[in-house]
């Protein structure tokens, strides 16, 4: 019996030693929806992050390793996020992650890659809590819900001079924190919202609350959450007559906002914020070219997603492929040549410039920048 | 005024679809003691199909709305009828004598399988499909309004239609009547020549049909669905027949209409993020004063 255990572990640490010496190249998760309700914007994170190491790969790779992704899906949930932070750590051995993307995912993932010493780099969420806890290894290309929040705010107050404003947030950590972002910097310009309240992330029937927005007479309603919620919620204002303007985040970037409220005519005048045109840098002009010449429109998080794969790699490439030498590299102000402009970080891992901006949905279901 | 009116109106519409698919996990409940928890995801596979229907319908130069809408619900409910025999012919029947625990077992694989057989043959993405009839009512009532789309109008109507046939189905036919009998002691009424087998498959079939009826009624409403949404509008209507009274037909509708409207009510009146807290703790109070529902029979210990 006890031979048998032996034999057994033998084995085991035979097969194990065969596959970390297989793994010669640098293996970089990531980490997203992949599936669910969220997929298009794991699809985004991916095609983004694939397009970079390809042609990172194909320009000799980092220090002449070669990078190879691997898939990690979180589903957008955070027990899921834990479960495959750990595999990626420890049966992938990932030294870097680019992801996740839902907030509410990438801050308990943060723990893990912290303990094992991987760089996590993530395109997209802009949780505020998620770089304040002062994990060394955590990085963001995108901005943060405050700066979010700012934006919407003062052009809520100055454009719209509106003074009913209802706010509404899906409950979710990135839902509420760019709702709650809004809010303080709201009634720090002396408007108090005529109503605050959540709704219940799955559901599809937002009837009652569009009911009571009505009864608060709101002319603006700010919705911090995600397009799945957005779609329904804007369809149902106008079915029921409520013509208040719809003011929403980075949660609704995706052509996917359009077909979940049904047609173009109800995202019309949908307002957002988000970062400017990421395909509009001219240091990404040649990466946004390959892209649309083989047929795939970098949208939403492509480019951020992109930015993120090549930050990992200019970072492990200026230390040896040491990663947690490379987050110190990072915090300490260099700057970084990607396809989104130069970047640099703060010691906390933001960026020290952010680039959020206003856009407007229109009656085709596209949506543009506006005064730019 | 004006605000609660409409808040009514949106917890009827929410409230009969709600009963709609209640009915399957009571009639099943009613006939063979299982609560089917794929049911709800049978509801959501019609949802698949209804985009399917509106899709082929448009694709043949079909346009106008009468013949669509008829078109998808004849569509719908057929397929997902399919649906329901076929589920309860592979999942339950093998299943019949074995304990409660295995066929509830098989159930939760079942809503498992739809799940990811949809995830995987359609895609994870949100789908939608294009508002087929827009337009509404609107009444005005002093200062403010009341405003009930066409599509709601419709929901109302049909939901009620199809409960309305149903119980004339159960309560006046003949097959009503063997489904009674089954269901009141399934030995005897096999031992009176009825079909016991044929009765229970009957049953799915009918349940499925009613999540078919109200998969289309909802798709065209919120035109989005993923292969998800089964689940928490599942949980909904089980527990509508819950309140209702599991096991009674008329129990499931009243269930689906309270339910319904009280989350409306509480939504709109007081906080939207508590509505679910509120629903089920309304279930616990009546359960806790009438443990076999509103409209169920105390379930005799036979000796």
């Amino acid at each position: 019996m006890s031979k048998a255990v032996v034999k057994k572990t033998l084995v085991s640490l035979a097969v194990a030693g065969a596959i970390t010496a297989a793994q010669a190249d640098i293996v970089v998760g990531v980490a997203g929806p992949h599936t669910g309700a969220y997929a298009a914007f794991g699809e985004q994170l991916w095609r983004g992050a694939a397009k970079a190491a390809e042609d990172i790969n194909a320009q000799g790779g980092i220090n002449g390793e070669m990078i190879k992704l691997v898939k990690a899906d979180d589903a957008c949930e955070p027990k899921q996020a834990v479960s495959i932070a750990n595999r990626l750590v420890d049966s992938d051995e990932a030294v870097a992650v680019v992801g996740h993307f839902c907030s509410s995912s990438s801050i308990p993932a943060s723990v893990i890659y912290d303990e094992a010493g991987v760089l996590m780099v993530t395109p997209a969420s802009t949780n505020p809590a998620l770089t304040d806890r002062g994990l060394p290894g955590v990085f963001r290309v995108c901005g943060r819900d405050d700066q979010q929040g700012d934006v919407a705010a003062s052009y809520i107050v100055g454009e719209l001079g509106a003074k009913r404003v209802a706010v509404i947030h899906d409950k979710d950590t990135y839902g509420k924190g760019l709702a709650d972002a809004m809010k303080s910097t709201l009634n720090s310009y002396g408007v108090k919202e005529v109503l605050y309240e959540g709704l219940t992330r799955g559901e599809k029937d937002f009837n009652a609350l569009v009911t009571k927005i009505r009864s608060v007479d709101a002319d603006v309603v700010y919705f911090g959450g995600l397009h799945s919620e957005a779609g329904p919620l804007v369809r149902q204002m106008r079915e029921q007559g409520l013509t208040a303007k719809f003011i929403s985040g980075d949660g609704i970037v995706s052509e996917e906002f359009v077909s979940v409220a049904g047609s173009p005519e109800y995202v019309d005048g949908v307002l957002m914020t988000f970062g400017a045109d990421p395909t509009s840098y001219p240091a990404g002009k040649a990466v946004v070219k390959s892209f649309r010449d083989t047929g795939v429109e970098p949208e939403g998080y492509v480019m951020y997603s992109y930015t993120a794969m090549q930050v990992v790699a200019k970072a492990l490439a200026a230390n040896d492929l040491d990663p947690v030498a490379a987050s110190d590299w990072l915090h300490s102000g260099v700057k970084v040549d990607t396809a989104m402009g130069t970047k640099s970080f703060d010691d906390k891992g933001d960026l020290l410039v952010s680039d959020y901006v206003m856009y407007e949905w229109d009656a085709k279901g596209k949506y543009n920048m506006l005064n730019k | 005024m004006d605000i609660v009116l409409q808040q009514l109106v949106n917890g009827l519409t929410l409230g009969s679809v709600y009963g709609l698919i209640a009915i399957g996990y009571t009639m099943v409940y009613g006939i063979i003691g299982m609560i089917n928890f794929a049911h709800g995801d049978v509801y959501m596979v019609s949802s698949y199909i209804t985009a399917i229907a509106i899709a082929l319908l448009t694709f043949f130069g079909l346009e106008s709305f009468p013949v669509i809408i008829l078109g998808t619900l004849i569509f719908t409910i057929a397929v997902t009828s399919v649906y329901g025999w076929v589920i309860e012919r592979v999942a339950y029947r093998p299943l019949r004598n074995s304990s409660r625990l295995s066929i509830l077992i098989s159930a939760i694989g079942m809503s498992l399988i739809l799940q990811n057989y949809v995830q995987i043959a359609q895609g994870a993405r949100q789908q939608g499909v294009p508002s087929l009839l827009s337009g509404a009512v609107r009444f005005d009532i002093g200062d403010g309004f009341v405003q009930i789309t066409y599509m709601k109008l419709f929901i109302l109507f049909a939901a009620f239609l199809g409960m309305g046939v149903l119980t004339y189905i159960i309560q006046k036919t003949k097959l009503g009547r063997m489904c009674r009998a089954t269901q009141q002691d399934r030995k005897m009424a096999s031992i009176l020549g009825i079909d016991t087998d044929k009765i229970i498959s009957l049953v799915f079939v009918i349940g499925a049909a009613m999540a078919a009826l109200a998969g289309v009624l909802i798709t065209l409403d919120y035109g989005a669905f993923d292969f998800y949404v089964g689940f928490i509008i599942g949980i909904k209507a089980f527990t509508a027949a819950v309140l209702g009274g599991i096991g009674s037909l008329p129990g499931a509708m009243l269930g689906g209409i309270i339910l319904g409207l009280s989350e409306a009510l509480f939504a709109g009146l007081i906080s939207s993020d508590y509505k679910d807290v509120f629903s089920f703790s309304l279930l616990v109070v009546i359960l806790i004063f009438r443990p076999s529902g509103l409209l169920g029979k105390p379930e005799v210990e036979k000796v």
